[in-house]
């Protein structure tokens, strides 16, 4: 148990490092974009020296390694900064109200809908993908087999939007059954909520199953040639139980990384799709932020993705050593 | 009394690129209830593919194509899927050659011993793990009532391969598939299982197909032999009719290879300066010490066979000389020089003069290089040949292993068996020019005619060339047949050395003893003599002492 610990340990450790960096990443990257906010607010016929006096007041005439270790240095302390966008530029005419909004306080509501989403599509899709990989390895070659990678391999080929539509057409145009907005607002009901996320997340299900279910399938008839599992059949296992008891519990680790793969993109990818069911989650805000260059969003926004990620794929690292008993019970 | 188990004119076939080959012409046998047959044949003779087909079951790409294999009156190759469930495990059951990788890892031993009995509603689970933990105090695994509430990889080869007897026993079957259970272990090891198997299997009165390419092991464990060679019937007949009057050439030759024996060398001078000196050699695998104080010589001319068990050191030896495993302690001499102790500080001469032959020829053949290809690159990377110089030296080296230039040379190594894949890899030490070359157990996973063939090889090559050999080997009778001298290994520490005559004479060091007493005879009697001689306790107690 010491050794899974320590592993476990290194990677926390590896994750951590792999945040810094990527931090630096994400603050080059951000201010390479061309133009800056203050350029972009007040538009082509500003003077320079009204230009100079916002860049002055956000603070971008500091030299990037001094605004990088303040962000850094503030991110850390949990204070992602104030949001351009959002601030009151009356200062200039000298009636500054003194109220800033935070990054913290703009993204937090759209965060909770995004890991809503994420949710509800994970709590359909991943058991969904288990079984039919399982059902499909067990049938292998069989029609059933077939007939699941074409469908799945449709769905995930198609673009998103167009599978949103499709949806919309059949679960709220032909057969009225779900609503084809999804504005959620504060003060809903739970279900009310669900209902109302229900259609992004079927379309986010047919998306994402794909990989998983076919990772099952393969990851499982990977095993099949092997003499544990020969074993087991010669002992008179059925096939359900020579592939669910047998096979299944060996296969897990490959399994596990698709599925945080997938449940990475559900946080940081999926635009498209807030965007067609009017879902006020994070990567409309990103987005939108990016476009008005609206920089200290944007890099939290950036930085939540990474961590997302990040997380995910450590979380997918730990299980899949728990799922190895040669590291949970050394010799 | 009708036969437990009667398979009639059984033919099967094979799929290879989209065409049935047969695996089986028509074999036809027929079991007591309570006997034990001894299936026997080089590897590629089908008796994998029979013994399964006893149970009704063959692999993919495998098909039964005619015949009939009833067991107690039903026809298994008529039967249901889930009819033969029903059978499978229950009545009939299967001990796989290799325990470590027919137990599924993911599951403790003692799940995977009661899956059968509670699925077939034989007993339940409570029920099982009791007779599980009998079972295992009868078959003489230590800590009986712990073990198996273990993981497999927690557990040692020997160990799990009579687990695995003890998980075929659980449902008390009527017939138990033995496919070559003792043949990855260590002789030593191997006494253990065979011992205990044998009086299980008397216990409950059981049969048992016991398949096996070694003749002295199934001469311990069976009351019939059937011979097969290339998926046709030799030969079949009781136990001693067959030891003592083989009727078919074949079956002869399979006694005569263990006659092979090359005379002793007269003694080393003295004064000679050793090709190869290993000196107070000490060794470790990061802090974990592997080898202690380790040394020999090994003369111009004369063959040193390394034997012990797996982990006594041998091929941890082997990477020290070669330096992939710079010792700790000690120094290499070649021809009275110090080596550098790493190999990559060593020069492209001492790097010529030392060669390797390895075990498994599969895995050390490139298999996208011709076998031109393969011998051509140390014949251009140490002796700097080239073009038409080169293709004659591989030519050369082709004719020296006796494997006609013109027919090879544009092979892969897939299209190659597997005795000749290791004489490729002979061609590619001597190509070389060596003095010295190690041989890493070069015949344990060949057949033992091909195998005896190869050491016949390497003894020309020797006389020929003047080369010396490191044999490293578990195989007593491959040192009988080639060694000058013996180094025995035990524990990272040489136990005893010296010419071959005196170690296989006795007075012995007691581990060598136990070594060589340890090596099946070919006497039915063998075993049932060496367990009075031993007495029957202390074998289970060494097996503790091991452990521990």
């Amino acid at each position: 148990m010491q050794s899974v610990i320590r592993i476990i340990l290194q990677r926390l450790g590896l994750g951590l490092l792999t945040l810094f960096v990527v931090s630096i990443v994400i603050f080059t990257a951000v201010n390479m974009l061309p133009g800056d906010f203050a350029q972009a607010i007040l538009g082509q016929g500003a003077t320079p020296a009204a230009v100079e006096s916002i860049r002055r007041d956000l603070g971008l005439d500091q030299p990037p390694i001094t605004r990088y270790i303040q962000w850094l240095s503030g991110a850390l302390q949990g204070d992602l900064g104030n949001s351009f966008a959002q601030a009151n530029f009356a200062s200039f005419v000298g009636a500054d109200s003194g109220v800033r909004t935070t990054v913290a306080q703009q993204i937090a509501p759209r965060f909770e809908n995004t890991m809503f989403l994420a949710a509800v599509t994970a709590c359909i899709a991943v058991p969904v993908s288990l079984v039919l990989g399982i059902l499909a390895a067990l049938f292998r070659n069989s029609v059933f087999d077939r007939a699941t990678n074409v469908t799945t391999l449709t769905s995930i080929s198609s673009p998103e939007f167009f599978l949103a539509y499709v949806l919309i057409l059949f679960l709220a145009v032909l057969n009225p059954v779900l609503p084809s907005l999804s504005n959620i607002y504060d003060g809903m009901s739970f279900g009310e909520r669900l209902e109302k996320t229900l259609l992004p997340a079927l379309t986010l299900t047919l998306v994402v199953t794909a990989h998983m279910m076919r990772m099952t399938r393969a990851a499982i008839i990977n095993l099949l040639a092997s003499p544990y599992i020969e074993m087991a059949r010669l002992k008179g296992m059925s096939p359900m139980r020579v592939i669910v008891k047998h096979a299944l519990p060996n296969a897990l680790a490959p399994i596990i990384n698709v599925i945080a793969l997938n449940l990475a993109y559900l946080i940081t990818g999926v635009v498209v799709v807030e965007v067609v069911f009017v879902y006020p989650g994070i990567g409309q805000l990103f987005v939108d932020s990016v476009k008005i260059r609206d920089i200290p969003v944007v890099q939290a926004c950036c930085l939540i993705f990474a961590a997302a990620y990040i997380l995910l794929n450590l979380t997918a690292d730990i299980l899949s050593i728990l799922s190895n008993p040669r590291l949970r019970h050394p010799k | 009394m009708s036969a437990l188990v009667e398979i009639r004119d059984l033919w099967i076939e094979g799929r290879s690129d989209e065409t049935w080959s047969p695996i089986i012409n028509g074999a036809s046998l027929s079991l007591n209830k309570g006997e034990v047959l001894g299936l026997i044949g080089e590897s590629g003779a089908g008796k994998s593919t029979l013994g399964l087909a006893a149970m009704g079951f063959t692999r993919d790409g495998v098909r039964i194509s005619k015949g009939t294999v009833l067991f107690d009156g039903v026809d298994l190759t008529l039967a249901s899927a889930s009819k033969k469930r029903e059978l499978l495990g229950k009545r009939i059951a299967y001990v796989a050659q290799s325990a470590a990788a027919s137990f599924n890892p993911a599951h403790k031993l003692m799940d995977q011993h009661t899956e059968g009995p509670v699925q077939h509603g034989v007993m339940s689970r409570a029920e099982s793990v009791k007779d599980g933990i009998e079972l295992y105090r009868r078959l003489r695994l230590p800590n009986p009532e712990e073990i198996g509430f273990r993981y497999p990889h927690q557990v040692s080869g020997g160990q799990l391969q009579r687990a695995m007897t003890a998980m075929a026993m659980s449902c008390r079957p009527d017939l138990i598939i033995f496919d070559e259970p003792t043949t990855a272990l260590d002789v030593t090891t191997q006494i253990e299982v065979l011992a205990s198997i044998r009086d299980i299997v008397e216990q409950f009165d059981t049969a048992a197909i016991y398949i096996t390419h070694d003749l002295a092991v199934v001469a311990q464990m069976a009351d019939r032999i059937k011979v097969l060679l290339k998926g046709d019937e030799v030969e079949d007949a009781d136990t001693r009719t067959m030891l003592t009057h083989p009727k078919e050439d074949y079956t002869k030759s399979l006694w005569a290879v263990r006659a092979f024996e090359r005379p002793q060398k007269p003694a080393v001078h003295t004064s000679a300066t050793p090709v190869l000196s290993v000196q107070n050699v000490s060794a470790a695998y990061g802090k974990i010490a592997v080898l202690h104080d380790v040394s020999f010589d090994i003369h111009q001319g004369r063959t040193v066979a390394v034997v012990g068990e797996s982990g006594s050191g041998k091929s941890t030896t082997a990477r020290c000389i070669t330096g992939l495993l710079p010792p700790s302690q000690g120094v290499i001499q070649f021809d009275g020089q110090s080596l550098p102790a790493n190999y990559k500080q060593r020069n492209k001469d001492q790097l010529r003069q030392a060669q390797m032959i390895y075990q498994m020829a599969d895995t050390a053949l490139n298999p996208r290089k011709t076998v031109g290809e393969i011998i051509g690159r140390p014949v251009q990377f140490y002796m700097g040949l080239s073009g038409k110089q080169k293709r004659r030296r591989v030519e050369e080296l082709l004719d020296e292993i006796e494997m006609p230039a013109a027919q090879y040379i544009d092979r892969l190594p897939s299209e190659l068996s597997g005795g000749q894949k290791q004489r490729i890899g002979i061609a590619r030490a001597l190509a070389a020019e060596p003095k010295f070359i190690i041989c890493d157990e070069v015949t344990s996973a060949l057949d033992q005619l091909v195998a005896e063939g190869i050491l016949k090889l390497l003894a020309r090559l020797q006389d020929d060339l003047k080369l010396s050999y490191m044999f490293i080997t578990h195989d007593l009778a491959t040192v009988k047949a080639i060694a000058d001298e013996v180094v025995v290994m035990k524990d990272g520490e040489v136990v005893e050395q010296g010419p071959k005559q005196d170690m296989f004479a006795p007075p012995h060091h007691p581990y060598t003893d136990l070594l060589l007493s340890s090596v099946p005879e070919m006497d039915p009697d063998w075993l049932t003599n060496l367990l009075n001689e031993r007495g029957v306790d202390n074998i289970g107690d060494a097996a503790v002492d091991k452990m521990s």
